[in-house]
């Protein structure tokens, strides 16, 4: 029998799978420098992509140098060690979008080798190039194509190479499953057996050829989930399952609400307790024990008494938003023109639409591990921007860069909200004065009270209609959510759009898609009650204000899918958006059904298009669509942050309502591969559609035309 | 503290433990399985979900002593390798985005396919309440049917 305490488990450090095992011995000396890195990844051949000029490189050591200096503009390397396996080093992060299985495939593309060989070392502020961090939906456009960029100047290097060695023209040879094959004497030369004995950092070519969308055959595939074994059998490690030896676990003291204060403090109790050790700066509490528990429990004998400050409450939000409302700026002409073009209108509209805070819900809260050595930071921790932690970190501790290291293991999603490095912090804190290394996990009330929000907002917008049924004028203000998506695709006479930011109740920052989760919504809105207005069919009227033919391409598509002319039930009605952000588009179609007796709403199905430009891997692009979708679902029907006097009223999972099995439409995808069109990132826009597409059609079955996210937080009931 | 006897995947543990501390945290910190993972610590998420006998359970939410002597099987446990059939079915479909929800819903499946080798939608919907918030449902429910034809 295994006699366990909580002191006697052995456990040492886990490095995640991909780290090569000679980098797994540059984890454990703590300083890895650039110099010795080079040293570190062995013989072998490797290419570095600058973020904007071409290395004039040749053979090794003086050029470690000359990329100590010139370190942030390199954004990626790929590695070919002498036993032919290809390490690939990005600054990008894995939070389950899957890049990297997509990156790892287009390197495989381009490299000619089998997807197999490929390990992507992520995210690690020592081993991994710069990197500002992992939003934005930008993997996918701009670091994909320099991955191919790199890889293919790979392939041909080692083709001039063989074409040496075996005394033949370059063009006598085919690269094919990490070798070199003669096409002639059907001669093979493995890539690894090629560079062996040799530490060869080539240059970039800018100029390579790429292999064309239309060829891919590793790229544009569904392959599976890298690792995926890993996460069905609990075996891939989270920061918050990591475990160090000697490590205890902290926890922090947290005040009541928004703009507390500690007034006075008593921390005897929690001091006496055995194995606990109690951390106080000004403000900053935490405690550190040999078990959370233990943690939990001295938190708890801490008798605190703070300071309250009035803080606004959810019952005036939109007012205040208004009334703290720092004006947009620009020019006022257009808006006085689009104001007098609305006046003459006869047919013209105004809505003022409200935008509640919702909530990012990671199932994974903020962790982090944090071990001192030498005056040495190492951080694990989960979070978007591994050397934005950093920066955060070295600022803190006023350390050089150099001596923080932020490592982010694959990580139990984030969706927009992990940007910032609260856990990371905090447990470095704990862990200078205690002397071991501490972890920090934060429970779901500290996730939802203390990370931050998608910003709420209030837009208004007034519409007017020329007698021909074209738009005449537009006018859209945005209040303090953002002006991600808040451009008009449509055609129009004079248009008026602002953004203006504003003093936020709540601490907020970035989501899935931002702000055109509102944007869109507002448009998306407006134009089919346009529609209405004039009695003309919701898709048509779209197409008839439509130029850009990839939009029209994704309406039709959805509609098409949807049956969009079809017969309605009796109750039922049917609605369409669409929205463009980030280079990709989607449009969606809602059905909903709406029980007269009952009151009871329904969202029957949903179909939706989506156009991204050349798909990298369609699974897995689906998945990432329906994703989005089924958020977007939550933060459309019942998700809504409640809050009185700077506190959060709802900051568990019985309370803040996201979607669930029960909840979840029957769902059809249409993807249209763009292959002569450079892929986009595909993380944020389909999310934009799910909301007006059911306000629409919310409006189609019952007449009733909302204007708040979300639609029907009492449930699904029209209030 | 008290020392209790707990079996965990067919093996035998003695803990010397709070005898109220949940047993997710017994199963993660103490015996190192951490496979099952924490969402909420109020019963509403299903990341923690463990099987006592054949039945789903949510670890956070029981105490560790009222889990004594009785047989406890976490993911690790389900199979060596990753070969029991749901674990399969999972991987065929290719269910996981960032995977933290998955242990807590194969072990939700694996017992509801016990006592329904059929299960119709509603069946799944009724008793799968565990949140993935990737929204990774259609995927789940795919791959319970496929486990279902395979058994
Ligand atoms: S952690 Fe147990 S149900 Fe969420
Ligand atoms: S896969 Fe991320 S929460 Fe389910």
């Amino acid at each position: 029998m295994d006699k366990l305490t909580m002191t006697t488990m052995e456990n040492s450090i886990r490095y995640p799978e991909e780290t090569p095992d000679r980098l797994r011995i540059a984890t454990s000396s703590k300083v890895v420098t650039r110099r010795n890195f080079f040293r570190l990844l062995g013989g072998g051949i490797a290419v570095a992509l600058s973020q904007s000029c071409v290395y004039g490189w040749s053979d090794a050591p003086p050029v470690s140098e000359q990329l100590a200096a010139d370190e942030n503009t390199i954004a990626a390397w790929i590695h070919i060690h002498e036993d032919g396996s290809v390490s690939v080093f990005t600054g990008k992060v894995e939070v389950g979008q899957n890049i990297r299985t997509s990156l790892a495939q287009v390197v495989a593309e381009e490299l000619a080798v089998p997807i197999q060989h490929i390990a992507l070392i992520m995210g690690d502020t020592s081993l991994t190039p710069y990197d500002a961090g992992t939003f934005g939906s930008r993997t996918t456009p701009y670091m994909g194509p320099q991955l191919r960029k790199a890889a293919a100047s790979l392939r041909e290097a080692l083709l001039e190479k063989a074409a040496k060695a075996l005394k033949v023209p370059a063009t006598a040879l085919r690269a094919e499953a990490g070798k070199i094959v003669d096409g002639s004497s059907g001669k093979t030369l493995a890539y690894g057996t090629l560079t062996r004995g040799e530490k060869l950092l080539i240059p970039i070519n800018e100029a390579v050829t790429l292999t064309a969308a239309e060829q891919w055959t590793v790229a544009g595939t569904s392959i599976p989930k890298i690792n995926g074994r890993d996460f069905v059998t609990g075996k891939h490690q989270y920061t918050s399952d990591m475990v160090l030896p000697d490590m205890v676990y902290g926890k922090i003291l947290r005040p009541p609400a928004y703009g507390a204060t500690l007034a006075a403090v008593d921390v005897t109790k929690a001091k006496a307790m055995p194995h606990v050790t109690v951390v106080q700066t000004a403000d900053f509490i935490g405690v550190t024990a040999p078990d959370p528990q233990t943690a939990a429990n001295a938190l708890a004998r801490i008798a605190a008494q703070w300071n309250t400050t009035p803080q606004p409450s959810k019952a005036e939000l939109f007012a205040y938003l208004k009334d703290n409302a720092r004006h947009g700026g620009g020019d006022e002409d257009d808006r006085q023109e689009a104001r007098r073009l609305f006046e003459a209108s006869t047919h013209r509209l105004e809505h003022r639409v409200e935008v509640q805070y919702i909530a990012h819900v990671p199932l994974e809260p903020r962790a982090a591990i944090a071990e001192w050595n030498d005056g040495q930071l190492t951080v694990w921790t989960g979070t978007q921007r591994p050397f934005g932690v950093q920066e955060e970190l070295a600022g803190a501790f006023s350390l050089a860069k150099e001596q923080v290291r932020v490592i982010m293991p694959d990580t139990g999603s984030a969706y927009g909200g992990k940007h910032s490095g609260e856990a990371a912090l905090e447990a470095a804190r704990l862990a200078k004065v205690v002397g071991k290394p501490v972890k920090i996990v934060w429970t779901r009330e500290e996730e939802f009270k203390w990370a931050y929000f998608r910003p709420a907002g209030l837009i208004e917008v007034a519409a007017a209609l020329k007698d021909d049924g074209t738009i005449a004028s537009w006018e859209f203000h945005n209040y303090n959510s953002g002006n991600a998506g808040i451009d008009l695709p449509y055609e129009a006479g004079v248009k008026h759009i602002r953004y203006h930011p504003s003093r936020t109740p709540l601490r907020q920052g970035s989501y899935r898609a931002l702000a055109a989760t509102a944007n869109v919504f507002a448009i998306e809105c407006m134009v089919d009650d346009l529609a209405r207005l004039l009695q003309r069919d919701p898709l048509e009227f779209r197409l008839s204000q439509l130029t850009d033919v990839r939009m029209r391409g994704v309406l039709t598509a959805a509609a098409d899918r949807f049956g969009w002319g079809g017969k309605k039930a009796p109750g039922h009605g049917f609605g369409i958006a669409c929205g463009f952000v980030k280079n990709s588009y989607i449009a969606t179609c809602a059905e909903v059904a709406y029980g007269q007796a009952n009151g009871q709403l329904e969202v029957v199905r949903l179909v939706a298009a989506y156009d991204c430009g050349a798909i990298v891997n369609p699974k897995h692009l689906e998945n990432q669509v329906l994703g989005a979708i089924l958020q977007g679902l939550g933060g459309a029907l019942f998700e809504a942050i409640d809050f009185k006097d700077g506190r959060i009223l709802n900051p568990t999972l019985s309370t803040y309502r996201v979607p669930r099995f029960a909840d979840i439409p029957p769902l059809d995808i249409v993807l249209i591969d763009q292959k002569d069109i450079p892929s986009a990132g595909a993380g944020e826009t389909p999310i934009v559609g799910t909301a007006p597409a059911i306000r629409n059609a919310i409006a189609d079955a019952t007449g009733v035309r909302l204007h708040q996210l979300p639609l029907i937080p009492q449930g699904l009931k029209m209030n | 503290m008290a020392t209790i006897q707990l079996t965990v995947n067919r093996k035998a543990y003695e803990v010397d433990v709070d005898p109220q501390m949940p047993l997710l945290w017994v199963l993660r910190d103490v015996i190192g399985l951490t496979g099952t993972k924490f969402g909420c610590g109020i019963a509403q998420c299903g990341a923690c979900t463990v099987h006592i006998d054949d039945a789903a359970v949510r670890s956070c939410a029981i105490p560790v002593e009222s889990a004594a002597n009785q047989s406890i099987t976490t993911i690790e446990g389900l199979s060596a390798d990753g070969s029991h059939p749901v674990q399969r079915a999972w991987e065929q479909i290719d269910v996981p985005q960032c995977g933290y929800c998955q242990a807590g819903q194969i072990m939700t499946a694996v017992a509801l396919l016990k006592k329904n080798p059929n299960p119709t939608d509603e069946a799944i919907n009724e008793s799968m309440t565990n949140i993935c918030r990737c929204g990774t449902y259609n995927r789940i429910k795919k791959a319970i049917k496929l486990a279902a034809e395979g058994a």
